[in-house]
């Protein structure tokens, strides 16, 4: 069925499908949406969610994770400080191999403090040992949601999932999206059936005892193997998805990439803009593509230096500065999955749209004659850079 | 499904639970942390009277119970605070150091 809706309001129509056994909710901006719209439905009997009102993001994270380790699925919903109120937790509930699932709906993290978008939240997550997949539409942030709790919860991976959309960009755009019939909805996410839980009865279970150091460092082992394992389940799920959908889905998508010279990769709904941009550039006749990521966690690097092995210069886009002092977190990632490659393509790093700056196509298609002039002359200059900053220095 | 009575300190991480959960209760019963110790009571049983005032100041469970007497010292669980040899008005109980009592 179609229907007009908000990123926002998608993701909570997907956790009024999934119809949750909890969610910890507390508001922030941009993602205050998403727990209003379930605190609605859960007025209105529409789900049976128990649905529980904190002091904090650091309580609703836990919420989440007591009710999880209890053998009940559970749903929460933050953005920016929120999530980096909950970052303690957030390795508690990765750790515990509790498959809880969060929207988090990105924004810059203070300071100055700003309530637009950037990736700056959750890439600060990125080490926590979640899942993460990003959307670039609200088609996608409503679809994400759907698979994750599959993803999440299977045997083999028993991990959290982040899921990740553009604040106000598109959780608060309204777009035409398609939604899946409910019972279609619980067919796919099947009940949640736990091995062990904390209410069951038959034998009684400790969560997250202390770990002495000659056990810490094997459970560390068995969640990074898990995390490697989430990559085969997360395309099991798309296809899985794609059969009831229709909508393909990898762990990252390739914009006409075939023949690429010359590459983007990027995460979020810059994608879309920069799509737009390829588009012309093909039209005259220069070899532009993009890779759009959407799995960030697990990093599916192989599968990235594959799509990126025929091109001749890439420009890595980051939407959040890592402060490193050697570009962003998606540059990092990148360049070490290029290392393996034979031929490597000349790398650049671009940091852009921090704190819901805008970037547009006329950026994009600059940004690509950058491209053509080092693939041409092998001069890459500096390698990582900002762009749409005022600069007394002339751009690029 | 994985007992804490078939993992020990040798186990590789292949055979251990995900997350470190333990599916059974009283599992610290085949875990000494007695080994923390690095002072150790000694217990003086003719100086005993059994006034019973060590048992509930003892932080831990190491001072078992019988038939209204105390007995002798549980160091497996014993930490070695001191505490019972403190409150003991009868100097029943002298604390030695190191984690063995005949040191």
């Amino acid at each position: 069925m179609n229907n007009c809706l908000s990123g926002n309001e998608a993701v909570a129509y997907a956790i009024k499908q999934i119809n949750p056994d909890v969610m910890g909710a507390f508001p922030i901006t941009p993602s205050t949406e998403i727990p209003q719209y379930v605190a609605q439905y859960v007025a209105d009997g529409e789900v049976n969610t128990e649905y529980v009102t904190v002091e904090s993001e650091h309580s609703s994270m836990s919420v989440c994770i007591a009710a999880q380790a209890a053998g009940a699925r559970s749903v929460c919903a933050t953005s920016s400080c929120g999530l980096a109120l909950m970052y303690e937790v957030l390795y508690v509930a990765a750790s515990c191999r509790l498959p809880i699932t969060l929207a988090c709906v990105n924004r810059a993290l203070s300071g100055p403090i700003n309530i637009n978008n950037d990736h700056s939240d959750s890439m600060g997550a990125r080490d926590t040992g979640w899942i993460q997949i990003y959307a670039e539409n609200n088609q996608e942030a409503y679809d994400n949601f759907l698979m994750a709790v599959p993803i999440g919860e299977a045997p083999s991976v028993r991990l959290p999932v982040m899921t990740c959309m553009d604040g106000f960009i598109t959780s608060h755009a309204v777009e035409n999206i398609e939604l899946m019939e409910t019972d279609v909805v619980r067919k796919f996410i099947r009940e949640y059936n736990p091995e062990n839980y904390l209410l069951k009865k038959e034998n009684p279970l400790a969560v997250g005892p202390y770990d002495v150091s000659p056990y810490y460092m094997e459970h560390k082992v068995l969640e990074a193997e898990a995390m490697k394992a989430a990559k085969a389940r997360i395309l099991e799920v798309t296809a899985e998805f794609e059969k009831i959908s229709g909508r393909h889905y990898g762990l990252f998508e390739e914009y006409r990439m075939e023949d690429a010279e010359l590459a983007l990769v990027l995460i979020g709904s810059s994608a879309g803009t920069a799509k737009a941009a390829v588009d012309k550039l093909r039209e005259d006749g220069i070899k532009a593509g993009l890779v759009k990521i959407r799995v960030f966690r697990p990093f599916p690097s192989e599968e990235l230096a594959r799509a990126l092995a025929g091109t001749k210069a890439v420009a890595v886009m980051d939407k959040s500065e890592g402060f490193s002092a050697n570009g962003g977190p998606l540059f990092a990632e990148t360049r070490s999955a290029l290392y393996d490659l034979k031929e490597r393509p000349y790398l650049i790093d671009i940091v852009f749209g921090l704190g819901g700056r805008d970037v547009n196509t006329e950026d994009i298609e600059k940004l690509f004659g950058r491209l053509a002039n080092i693939a041409v002359t092998g001069e890459i200059g500096p390698v990582y850079t900002h762009m749409g900053q005022r600069s007394k220095e002339e751009k690029a | 499904m994985i007992y804490a009575k078939d993992i020990n300190e040798r186990t590789p991480w292949q055979d251990l639970t995900p997350g470190g959960e333990i599916y059974e209760p009283g599992t610290a019963r085949a875990f000494n942390t007695g080994t923390w110790r690095t002072n150790t009571p000694v217990f003086h049983e003719e100086s005993c009277k059994h006034c019973m005032l060590c048992v509930p100041f003892c932080p831990d469970i190491a001072i078992p119970v019988k038939d209204g007497k105390r007995l002798d010292f549980d160091y497996m669980h014993c930490k070695g605070c001191g505490i019972c040899e403190n409150v003991c008005p009868f100097q029943a109980i002298t604390m030695v150091t190191g984690g063995a009592p005949n040191e």
